[in-house]
């Protein structure tokens, strides 16, 4: 039995989410407010597609975020994810809720609030400081540089 | 009292100026460089360029000893950040924001804004108010309490119509707290009887504010 999940932004990340999640038999719809960017999905992608910002609830509700089991906020801009999540939590009180965020700032600020967050910019910074200074450490030093 | 602005569309450029002009100390936040110059030269140097939402342009503009920080950009999801990140960071006592759709005034209140502002229901409550028939109208809400100021015109059909207010059974959480009567101000009592024509003024909470409307313009 296939969950339901919400996924926001359909970018290179957003779609390959979807189509991952499509594709193992779980219920998908995907949001964005672009109609071209669904191209990305794959091509047997056979969820929902709703053109729309998910910082909007109806446009979450039209996307079937009630009976969710899970809501992925990865458009371009941190603070539309970061409201949508928010909105996702507090208001449909999904049970997963994951959030991407670039700025390491906001991403701590929002993880101390109880947001599930994803920072691409510490996450890539370690990956490739693990490779020129080869510390095991490298993710605490990712997040230290930020101060 | 120190006010920082984020935003300088034409709401933060007035607003700026207004509050410069009532003597407080001001900063205005403006992402857009180009935007800043031309501020700069209109303002004097009480403009800083840089996102708003950004830790780092918060603690240049010195949020940490702000009173209050306003957010009146075009995008409420931006608004939302940077003053939950004002209040998070840099521990802002008060937080005002601009709310563009009118369905989030309630949603920024969940999600700890003290004060919202919405153009939309504004101008709505204005329109409401200028139409001579509108019986029972929006005056005000009240911040923190979730309290509203109503009013409502009383007719010669109306089922309170020269009832005494003590006799009338009103919805929990609503007071009436004066009538208006032709040139005379009345502050009521339970003996005081509602007649046609009254303009009544009462406080209500939003939960029971449909329930006084019903009873008020009941006939």
């Amino acid at each position: 039995m296939g969950m339901k999940v919400v996924v926001m932004g359909c970018g290179r990340v957003g779609a390959r989410i979807a189509s991952i999640l499509d594709h193992n038999g779980h219920h998908v719809s995907v949001i964005d407010l672009d109609s071209r960017s669904f191209r990305r999905l794959s091509a047997d992608f056979s969820g929902d597609t709703i053109i729309g910002t998910g910082i909007d609830e109806d446009v979450l509700r039209a996307a079937g975020i009630e009976g969710a089991a899970a809501f992925v906020a990865v458009t371009n801009g941190d603070n539309r994810n970061i409201m949508a999540a928010q909105v996702a939590r507090l208001v449909f009180e999904v049970p997963e809720v994951v959030c991407r965020i670039y700025d390491p700032v906001r991403e701590d600020t929002y993880r101390r609030l109880g947001l599930t967050t994803v920072c691409p910019t510490t996450t890539i910074s370690a990956q490739i400081l693990d490779h020129v200074i080869g510390a095991s450490g490298a993710m605490a030093v990712a997040r230290g540089g930020e101060g | 009292m120190y006010v920082i602005v984020v935003g300088g569309g034409k709401v933060g450029y007035y607003l700026t100026q207004s509050l410069l002009g009532e003597g407080y100390e001001v900063l205005l936040i403006e992402r857009e460089s180009a935007k800043v110059d031309s501020f700069v030269e209109r303002l004097g140097g009480v403009v800083l360029a840089g996102d708003g939402a950004e830790a780092a342009t918060l603690m240049a503009a010195g949020a940490a000893r702000a009173d209050v920080v306003i957010a009146v950009t075009g995008e409420d999801e931006d608004n939302l950040v940077i003053l939950q990140m004002a209040r998070q960071k840099f521990h802002v006592g008060r937080t005002i924001a601009r709310v563009n759709n009118p369905k989030n005034e309630r949603l920024f209140r969940l999600l700890g804004i003290d004060v919202t502002v919405s153009q939309t229901n504004y101008i709505l409550n204005l329109i409401e108010q200028s139409i001579p028939e509108a019986s029972f109208v929006h005056l005000l809400s009240l911040r923190h309490a979730d309290l509203a100021i109503v009013e409502a015109k009383i007719t010669e059909t109306s089922a309170v119509a020269y009832k005494a207010i003590g006799e009338i059974e009103f919805p929990i959480d609503c007071v009436i707290v004066a009538i208006d009567r032709g040139p005379h101000l009345i502050v009521p009592t339970p003996t005081t009887e509602i007649a046609p024509g009254d303009d009544i003024i009462a406080v209500a909470h939003r939960d029971h504010e449909d329930e006084l409307r019903r009873l008020l313009i009941a006939s």
